[in-house]
C-alpha cells in the first residue's frame, strides 16, 4: 500500500441507472484517492460491472455526477467524453483486443489513431508496455494465436500505454482458465505497488485481502458495506461481505494467491 | 398524368401475361439447373480426377461469361450450328439452366462438403454401395441444407430471367419494351415492371422458406458443426 | 476462321470494345465499393433513419432486375426531362446496383463483428468516426472481401449490360460484328474468351489480397 493524497482522483456521485425498467443501480457514490485500490465485490447482476461502465459512459447513466480530479465530466461534449475516456484505463471481462491487429498494433493503434503519435514512437510505447506485463517475446501474434492470460496481459498493456489516471477493471481474470489467472493477477499487483489508482470487480478474494485498501460490497445496485479488508474479511466478523465471501470459498476451494 | 394511368390499366393485363412467361423460364431454368447442379457437385466431390477436371472447365466457363454473351453465342450461334431448331423460351430455358446449374453445384458441392465423414463410412458400414448411400443419406442432408441458396439462386435467375428479352421472347421485360416504345410512358411503365420483379421476388422467396419450414429437422443446420 | 479474319476485324473491334468495357468497370466497381461501404456501415451504426433508408436502397436495387434500373435511367428519366448519356447511365446504374449488393455484404460482415471491440474502442477514447475507420470496417471488409470480390466478378460480366442502352462496349463491338459477317458462333466464342480473361484475372487478384491479408484466426466464428 502506498502513501495516499487527500485530493480524490476520481468521484463518483449518486450514480442512478435503470436498464429494462429494472433499477441497476441505485444512488452509488464513492471516491478514490491517487494509489488506491479499491475492490467491488457482490453477488453476479448486483450491479458492479454497470457500475464500471458508468464511470467512462460506456453505458450513460441516467444520473449522477462524475469528476476526473477536479473537471466534472459531461457527457454531450463529445471531445471532452473522448478526452476522459483517454484518461481511464478500462480492462474488460472478455479482453476485446481488436482481431485484425497483433499484439503491439492493439497497444499501439490508439496511441497512433487517438493520441496522433507518431508511428515508430508508437510502436516503442508500445513494446515497452508489452515488456512491462511480460509478453514483449509475444507482440507480433495476433488475438486468436494467444493463451487468454495472454490476451488480458495485451488489453492491460493497451490500458496502460494511454498513461491513464485510474484503470478500472472489471472482473479481468473470470473468462480465464485457473491455470491462467495467477499471471495476470501477478500483473494486477505489481501495478497496485507501482502505485497506480484502480478500482477492481472481482471474485478473487485471496488476492485482495493484502492488497486492497477498502472493500465496497455492492448487492442489488448500492453498496451496502465498505470497509478495510481487515474489518470485512476477518473470520468472526459479521458482515455480509464475511458472509458472502466464505461462502465463494467453499464453493470454488480458492487458493490463497 | 391521366393519359399515363389509362396506359398503366390497359397494358396490365398483357404484363401480367408476360410475368407467366417469366415463371415459366425460370422455374424450368430452376430445374435444369438443379439436374445439372447435382451431377456437378457429386462429380466434383465424389469424382474421379479427370471427372473433377471436366467438370471443373464447366462450371469455371459458364461462371466467367455473361449471360448475354452465353444467350447471343447459344441462340444465333451454338443451336443453329448444330442444327438444333429451338423457340426463343426454349434457348432461354435451356443457358438459363446451364448457368443456374454451374452455380447451383457450388451450393449442393459446400453442402455435401459440410457433413461429417463418418456419414458416409456408417452407410458403408450397413452395406450400401456408394450411389445408394449418396442418394440415400448424403443428398437428403445436402439438400437440406441448400435450401437457403437455392433461394438465393432463385431471385438471380428470376432478375436475369430479364435478359431474355433479347431474343425476343414475350415475357415482362420485352412486353413492357414493346409497349412503352409504342406510347412513351418509359417510366411509369419499367416502374411496374420492377414491381413485377420485386412481387415474384418476394413470391418466390416466401415459397422457399415455407418449403425449408416443411423439410425442416429440428436441430439439423449448417452451424451445428 | 481464316487468319485475316481473327486479325484484321475480330481482334481490333474486340481490343477496342475492352477499353470501353473497362472504362465501365473501374470506376463502377470502385465507387460501388465506396457506397456499399457508406450504406453498409449507415445500415448498421447509423440514425434509425438512415438505417430505414439503408434498408430501402439496398432491398430495391437488389429486388429488381438491372436491365430495369438501366432502361429507367436511360429511357425512363426522359420523361421527367432528364436526359443522361449512355455511358452515364451505364455507370450511374452499376453503381447503384453493385452498391447496393455490396452495402449487404459490409453490412454482414460489421454485425458479425464481437460488439466488446466497439466497447474497448469508446473505453480508449475513440471517436465513433475514427473507431469505423481504424477497427471496425478494416475488419468488415478482411470478413466481407469474398462476398465483396464476387460482387466485383458480377459486376464484370453484367458490364455487358450496357450494349442494351445503347453504348457499345465489348458484347456490343461483338454483336455487330457477328451480324455483319453472320459469325455467330465464333465471335461469340471469342467475347466469351475476353470476359472469362478478365474474371479469370479478377478472381486470381482478390485470392492474392485475400492471402495478403490473412490474418492467423481471423474470421472462424
Amino acid at each position: 500500500m502506498t502513501s495516499v493524497e487527500t485530493r480524490p482522483v476520481l468521484r463518483v456521485e449518486r450514480i442512478c441507472k435503470k436498464l429494462g425498467g429494472k433499477q441497476i443501480l441505485n444512488e452509488v457514490s464513492f471516491e478514490l484517492r491517487k494509489g488506491e485500490l479499491k475492490v467491488l465485490i457482490g453477488p453476479s447482476g448486483g450491479g458492479k460491472s454497470t457500475l464500471l461502465q458508468c464511470i467512462n459512459f460506456l453505458i450513460p447513466p441516467d444520473s449522477g455526477r462524475i469528476w476526473l480530479k477536479d473537471q466534472e465530466i459531461h457527457i454531450h461534449r463529445k471531445r471532452d467524453l473522448y478526452a476522459y475516456r483517454q484518461k481511464v484505463g478500462m480492462i474488460f471481462q472478455d479482453f476485446n483486443l481488436f482481431d485484425h491487429l497483433n499484439a503491439l498494433e492493439n497497444v499501439a493503434i490508439a496511441l497512433r489513431k487517438v493520441k496522433k503519435m507518431a508511428k515508430r514512437e508508437a510502436l516503442e510505447r508500445a513494446l515497452q508496455e508489452l515488456n512491462r506485463v511480460g509478453i514483449g517475446d509475444k507482440a507480433a501474434l495476433y488475438p486468436a494465436q494467444l493463451s487468454g492470460g495472454q490476451k488480458q496481459r495485451v488489453s492491460i498493456a493497451r490500458a496502460l500505454a494511454m498513461d491513464p489516471e485510474v484503470m478500472l477493471l472489471d472482473e479481468p481474470t473470470s473468462a480465464l482458465d485457473p491455470e491462467l489467472i495467477g499471471e495476470v493477477l501477478t500483473v494486477i499487483r505489481n501495478l497496485a505497488q507501482d502505485g497506480m489508482t484502480m478500482i477492481l470487480a472481482t471474485h478473487q478474494i485471496g488476492f485482495i485481502r493484502g492488497l486492497a485498501d477498502e472493500i465496497l460490497f455492492m448487492q442489488e445496485g448500492q453498496i451496502i458495506e465498505q470497509g478495510i479488508p481487515l474489518d470485512l474479511l476477518t473470520a468472526g466478523k459479521s458482515s455480509r461481505t464475511q458472509s458472502f465471501c466464505s461462502k465463494l470459498h467453499e464453493l470454488s476451494g480458492e487458493q490463497e494467491l | 398524368m391521366l393519359e399515363t394511368v389509362q396506359v398503366i390499366k390497359d397494358s396490365f393485363p398483357y404484363l401480367l401475361e408476360g410475368a407467366g412467361v417469366t415463371a415459366i423460364a425460370v422455374v424450368g431454368a430452376m430445374l435444369f439447373g438443379f439436374v445439372i447442379g447435382i451431377q456437378i457437385a457429386v462429380a466434383q466431390v465424389y469424382g474421379a480426377a479427370w471427372l473433377r477436371r471436366a467438370v471443373g472447365l464447366y462450371v469455371w466457363f459458364f461462371r466467367g461469361v455473361p449471360i448475354l454473351v452465353l444467350l447471343f453465342l447459344f441462340y444465333f450461334g451454338l443451336f443453329s450450328f448444330l442444327g438444333i431448331n429451338l423457340s426463343a423460351l426454349a434457348s432461354v430455358v435451356l443457358v438459363l439452366g446451364m448457368t443456374s446449374g454451374a452455380y447451383q453445384s457450388q451450393i449442393y458441392r459446400g453442402a455435401i462438403q459440410s457433413l461429417p465423414t463418418g456419414q458416409l463410412k456408417a452407410a458403408r458400414a450397413l452395406g450400401m454401395s456408394d450411389s445408394r448411400a449418396i442418394l440415400s443419406i448424403i443428398l437428403p442432408q445436402a439438400l437440406r441444407l441448400s435450401l437457403p441458396g437455392f433461394s438465393n439462386e432463385y431471385s438471380i435467375l428470376l432478375k436475369d430471367s430479364a435478359l431474355a428479352f433479347v431474343l425476343g421472347t414475350s415475357e415482362i421485360m420485352a412486353r413492357t419494351h414493346f409497349v412503352a416504345s409504342r406510347t412513351y410512358q418509359h417510366l411509369p411503365l419499367y416502374l411496374m415492371a420492377a414491381l413485377l420483379y420485386y412481387l415474384l421476388t418476394w413470391l418466390g422467396v416466401k415459397g422457399l422458406r415455407y418449403l425449408e419450414e416443411k423439410v425442416r429437422i429440428p436441430g439439423y443446420s449448417y452451424h451445428q458443426g | 476462321m481464316e487468319a485475316d479474319f481473327i486479325l484484321q476485324e475480330l481482334m481490333p473491334a474486340l481490343n477496342r470494345g475492352l477499353l470501353k468495357t473497362l472504362l465501365l468497370i473501374l470506376p463502377s466497381a470502385s465507387i460501388g465499393l465506396c457506397v456499399g461501404v457508406l450504406v453498409g456501415t449507415a445500415r448498421v451504426y447509423g440514425h434509425p433513419l438512415l438505417k430505414k433508408l439503408g434498408d430501402g436502397y439496398a432491398g430495391l436495387f437488389r429486388g429488381t432486375p438491372l436491365v430495369i434500373q438501366l432502361f429507367v435511367l436511360y429511357f425512363g428519366l426522359p420523361n421527367l426531362g432528364i436526359y443522361l448519356e449512355p455511358y452515364n447511365a451505364a455507370v450511374l446504374g452499376f453503381i447503384l446496383c453493385t452498391g447496393a449488393y455490396q452495402s449487404e455484404y459490409v453490412r454482414g460482415a460489421l454485425l458479425s463483428i464481437r460488439r466488446g471491440q466497439l466497447l474497448a474502442t469508446q473505453a480508449l477514447g475513440f471517436s465513433t468516426l475514427q473507431a469505423m475507420i481504424w477497427i471496425m470496417v478494416p475488419q468488415a471488409l478482411r470478413r466481407a472481401l469474398p462476398g465483396c470480390g464476387n460482387e466485383i466478378i458480377y459486376l464484370i460480366k453484367y458490364s455487358s449490360l450496357a450494349y442494351i442502352i445503347t453504348f457499345i462496349e465489348l458484347t456490343g463491338e461483338g454483336k455487330i460484328l457477328a451480324t455483319r459477317y453472320f459469325r455467330f458462333t465464333e465471335v461469340f466464342l471469342a467475347i466469351g474468351f475476353y470476359y472469362l480473361v478478365m474474371v479469370t484475372l479478377a478472381d486470381f487478384g482478390l485470392k492474392k489480397l485475400e492471402k495478403r491479408l490473412y490474418i492467423p484466426g481471423f474470421g472462424k466464428g
